[in-house]
């Protein structure tokens, strides 16, 4: 009796499951392999092109250290970014987890992840409005400094550094946050009352405890602005060559889609390893 | 030093990290209500570059694309998504922790490498590009979200009503529809925005599967400000922003995104 109970059950919860993870197979898991097939071909298999499986595309990428170096490029853009967010974006954690209390903690803490939600798109074009020669930010510290001073930010490395930060700070506020809020208060008391100096209290409790965190937000970051090709696009001109843009250009402006998946297949498998390797970090941080 | 000078340079922090986060769009706001066509200053008030939007059919046209897909996107998204996450918290069955990191690649995967995957294997099946290309991609990256926002608000479900309702004699479905859908449903409405928001504002996963001449809105964008913008993209791109924190606000009041508990 009971095993037909448990029969029925397999049933019903094949028939809730199955509608989401069949849409999610068909939408990502076949595309991601479909993408490792395609970069084994010589050309796109449609119409009457002929192709023939070969290993060109990854030669692509050996052969010259272009791609390598623009891969490269990309991943200290990531670390950049990551460092830069982290630095920032901790001790905003440490306050609003530590500092702020009662109502007011809640309605900061909702203000700071809002802008994450929001269009990204519009947050960089945002930035570019800022940043152009003659822009506010320029018009702005012309008014404030006596002397001249002719800022133009835009189209440079550092205003893609800002509009990435800007896109993923709230992330690792997020994490840090949650991983501060799970410390508890009594453990940095009894530190205190045993004489502990704030230094040693941060050193030796708060930052030990938030590490999980913290890492878990790094790799959040680090994750998608390696593989970013909008922001360097809008916020770089001329110098916003990145792996992302290259990618992006093979599917859209130079057709080389074999090339292109061969070139996001190294990607995937880039940002595989750094999951995989953070995952005990990720599962024990809970995000 | 004392403790109070202390948590005043912290909130003062606070207050500067609020001012990065805002300021540029706020500044991206105020200009679009400004005459000049190159953003030039002084500033005078003008609404012409709302009047303008009104008569920009291109424009027009991809905003209510952009709306339909997302409402579309919500309601697969949710219900897929809920029954989803109903199975994985009432049942026990092997493979189910193999499901649930499953929903982790379409969250953590860059969605350059996504997007350009799905637009080769669309091509290769046939759907090619276009609107329900969109949508299908739309869906599949809405679906963790969902599946996550609901799960969160089961885990305060008890599980004995359920039970209860059963041993009263209620079929399988009159326990879900009288008993669980009832309680998770401030969940289910969080997930269906968290849904609407990730179609609404998508552009990386649209710019490679919607149809050049038959784009959606932050896909239209992209192109504009890349030929060289004016104002007007100021003005639709305050519309957007001003959407899309809203749906988020109303998010939140149904469920606390990892806040306070």
């Amino acid at each position: 009796m009971s095993d037909l109970i448990a029969r029925s059950d397999r049933l019903r919860a094949a028939a809730l499951l199955s509608p989401a993870y069949i849409w999610l197979t068909v939408a990502v898991f076949l595309p991601l392999s479909a993408m490792i097939f395609f970069s084994l071909l010589s050309d796109v298999p449609f119409g009457d092109r002929t192709w023939h499986f070969t290993l060109e595309n990854y030669g692509a990428f050996f052969e010259s250290t272009t791609y390598a170096r623009l891969l490269w490029k990309s991943l200290m853009l990531g670390v950049t970014v990551t460092v830069v967010s982290v630095i920032v974006g901790f001790p905003c954690a440490y306050v609003l987890a530590k500092v702020v209390r009662g109502r007011a903690r809640g309605a900061l803490f909702l203000l700071v992840i809002l802008p994450f939600w929001s269009n990204s798109l519009v947050r960089i074009f945002s930035w570019a409005i800022v940043l152009r020669g003659n822009g506010v930010l320029s018009t702005a510290i012309d008014a404030v400094l006596p002397w001249d001073v002719r800022i133009n930010l835009m189209f440079s490395p550092t205003a893609i550094v800002i509009g990435l930060v800007h896109s993923y700070l709230p992330y690792v506020i997020l994490t840090s946050y949650l991983a501060l809020q799970a410390i508890d208060d009594s453990l940095i008391e009894a530190a205190r009352s045993l004489g502990a100096k704030r230094r040693t209290i941060l050193l030796r409790i708060i930052l030990p405890l938030s590490t999980p965190g913290i890492i878990a937000g790094a790799v959040l970051i680090f994750v998608p602005v390696v593989g970013s090709f909008m922001e360097p696009r809008l916020l770089g001109g001329r110098l916003g060559t990145y792996y992302g843009t290259v990618i992006e250009d093979q599917f859209v402006a130079v057709f080389n889609w074999p090339l292109g998946a061969a070139l996001s297949f190294i990607l995937l498998a880039v940002v595989l390893t750094i999951l995989a390797i953070a995952s005990p970090i990720l599962r024990r941080a809970q995000v | 030093m004392s403790n109070r000078f202390l948590s005043r340079i912290g909130l003062l922090y606070l207050g500067m990290i609020l001012f990065f986060l805002y300021a540029p769009i706020l500044v991206m706001a105020v200009m679009s209500f400004n005459a000049s066509e190159f953003y030039q200053l002084p500033f005078s008030y003008s609404t012409e570059w709302y009047e303008r939007l009104q008569r920009n059919d291109e424009i027009l046209t991809a905003a209510w694309r952009s709306v339909w897909i997302a409402i579309i996107t919500t309601i697969i998204a949710t219900t897929l998504g809920t029954s989803a996450a109903i199975a994985l918290f009432r049942y026990e069955f092997t493979g189910k922790r193999v499901l649930q990191v499953l929903l982790f690649p379409p969250i953590a995967i860059p969605w350059l490498i996504t997007g350009t995957a799905m637009l080769i294997f669309f091509f290769g099946v046939g759907i090619g590009r276009g609107t329900p290309a969109v949508i299908i991609g739309h869906v599949a990256l809405a679906l963790p979200y969902v599946i996550v926002v609901v799960t969160a608000r089961l885990s305060t479900f008890d599980r004995s009503l359920e039970e209860a309702a059963r041993s009263l004699g209620a079929s399988a479905w009159q326990v879900t529809r009288g008993v669980t859908l009832p309680w998770i449903l401030p969940g289910v409405i969080a997930g269906g925005l968290f849904a609407f928001a990730v179609s609404f504002d998508q552009f990386v996963v649209s710019y490679f599967l919607a149809e050049p001449g038959d784009s959606t809105l932050p896909v239209l964008i992209y192109t504009a400000i890349r030929k060289g913008f004016t104002p007007e993209i100021n003005a639709v791109s305050t519309i957007i922003i001003a959407i899309s924190m809203g749906i988020m606000l109303l998010a939140a009041r149904f469920s606390n995104f990892g806040g306070e508990r």
